[in-house]
């Protein structure tokens, strides 16, 4: 039997060299323990998961790293720098995170404000400078905003990583014509980052035309994560055969769908 | 006589043995040096040089690993 995803051509998602056949990618924070988060991962069927640097325990409670729980042969560990919120402090942890991991790969945060944890672009356009300098794939995650979208990749990111809504926030995607901008002036891939809440916010992500999306609390906090990462599968894959598709121009009025001749006198 | 200095382990003072060597420091903290990224005085230290720097007095050393994030 041929599913309607294997009718539509689809190339595989290229991101600073490497090839990846999942659009969807998923962190690793907040669940409630490693067994759900590992059956939640393989249920996303991501293939790039994002990990944060911290500090070991050193008491003997025996926090063990995230590593025991994941192979890293069979994902793309991607370290992020959250929680940083000066250029400086993101270009420290991108470069612990180097020494740690298995690529060169770094998803840049630099965060601007507690609250609504929005970028500083300022910051991230300095840090993002220095990484490419040092041979890191920048995957800038920052706001919705062409400009800043635009420098990022002149300074050679690998990616830009516009926010759908704050992180964590559940909110979904806000500002779909500017995600949909940065994504047609853009030659990089374009990865929507934060914000998503369920599937449905996953689907219209996608079918923007944006080459992936990275989730996290939407797994996390959902009742059953194992079952959302399912969902979400499907919907960014839905989302994203939609648009290969083309959707159908938007009306303000009604057109018949069954043929006005043949009606009865 | 083995004597002890104080050196700063994420961000913690800690007794080592004088001229203790980071791979020591590891070891007398039980972890492995495969899974852990040493850094000294913010320089990162990699794994094959971990037994050959030595600690002093003051030295400010962070362990950090990969935990759950987003």
């Amino acid at each position: 039997m041929t599913t309607a995803v294997e009718l539509v051509q689809d190339a595989p998602l290229t991101i600073g060299g490497r090839t990846f056949q999942s659009r969807l990618m998923v962190g690793t924070g907040k669940y409630r323990d490693n067994d759900t988060m590992a059956r939640a991962i393989e249920a996303s069927g991501a293939e790039i998961v994002t990990v944060a640097v911290r500090r070991v325990n050193l008491d003997r409670t025996k926090q063990e790293g995230i590593l025991y729980h994941l192979d890293p042969k069979k994902y793309f560990l991607l370290a992020n720098t959250a929680g940083c919120f000066t250029a400086e402090d993101a270009v420290r942890y991108a470069r612990l995170a180097r020494e740690a991991g298995f690529n060169e790969f770094v998803k840049l945060e630099v965060i601007g404000d507690q609250e609504t944890l929005l970028p500083d672009v300022q910051g991230l356009l300095e840090a993002a400078r220095t990484l490419v300098r040092e041979g890191f794939k920048v995957l800038a995650y920052t706001n919705e905003d062409l400009v800043i979208a635009l420098r990022l990749e002149d300074a050679g990111c690998a990616a830009v990583m516009p926010l759908a809504s704050p992180i964590g926030s559940g909110l979904g995607l806000l500002n779909p014509f500017s995600v949909r901008t940065i994504k047609r002036r853009l030659q990089v891939p374009v990865i929507v980052d934060a914000g998503v809440g369920t599937a449905s916010d996953a689907c219209v992500t996608l079918e923007q035309g944006v080459d992936g999306i990275l989730m996290n609390t939407a797994l996390a906090a959902a009742r059953d994560p194992v079952a959302m990462a399912h969902a979400m599968r499907l919907a960014v894959e839905a989302g994203r055969a939609a648009f290969l598709a083309g959707r159908m121009p938007r009306r303000e009025v009604a057109l018949p769908s069954s043929p006005a001749e043949g009606m009865l006198d | 006589m083995t004597q002890t200095i104080d050196v700063v382990v994420n961000g913690e003072r800690r007794p080592v043995a004088r001229d203790a060597t980071l791979l020591e420091l590891l070891r007398s903290l039980e972890l492995d040096p495969r899974a852990v990224v040493v850094e000294h005085n913010r320089r990162i230290v990699r794994r094959p040089a971990l037994g050959e720097v030595r600690v002093v007095e003051g030295d400010a050393i962070e362990l950090v690993h990969f935990v759950g994030g987003g």
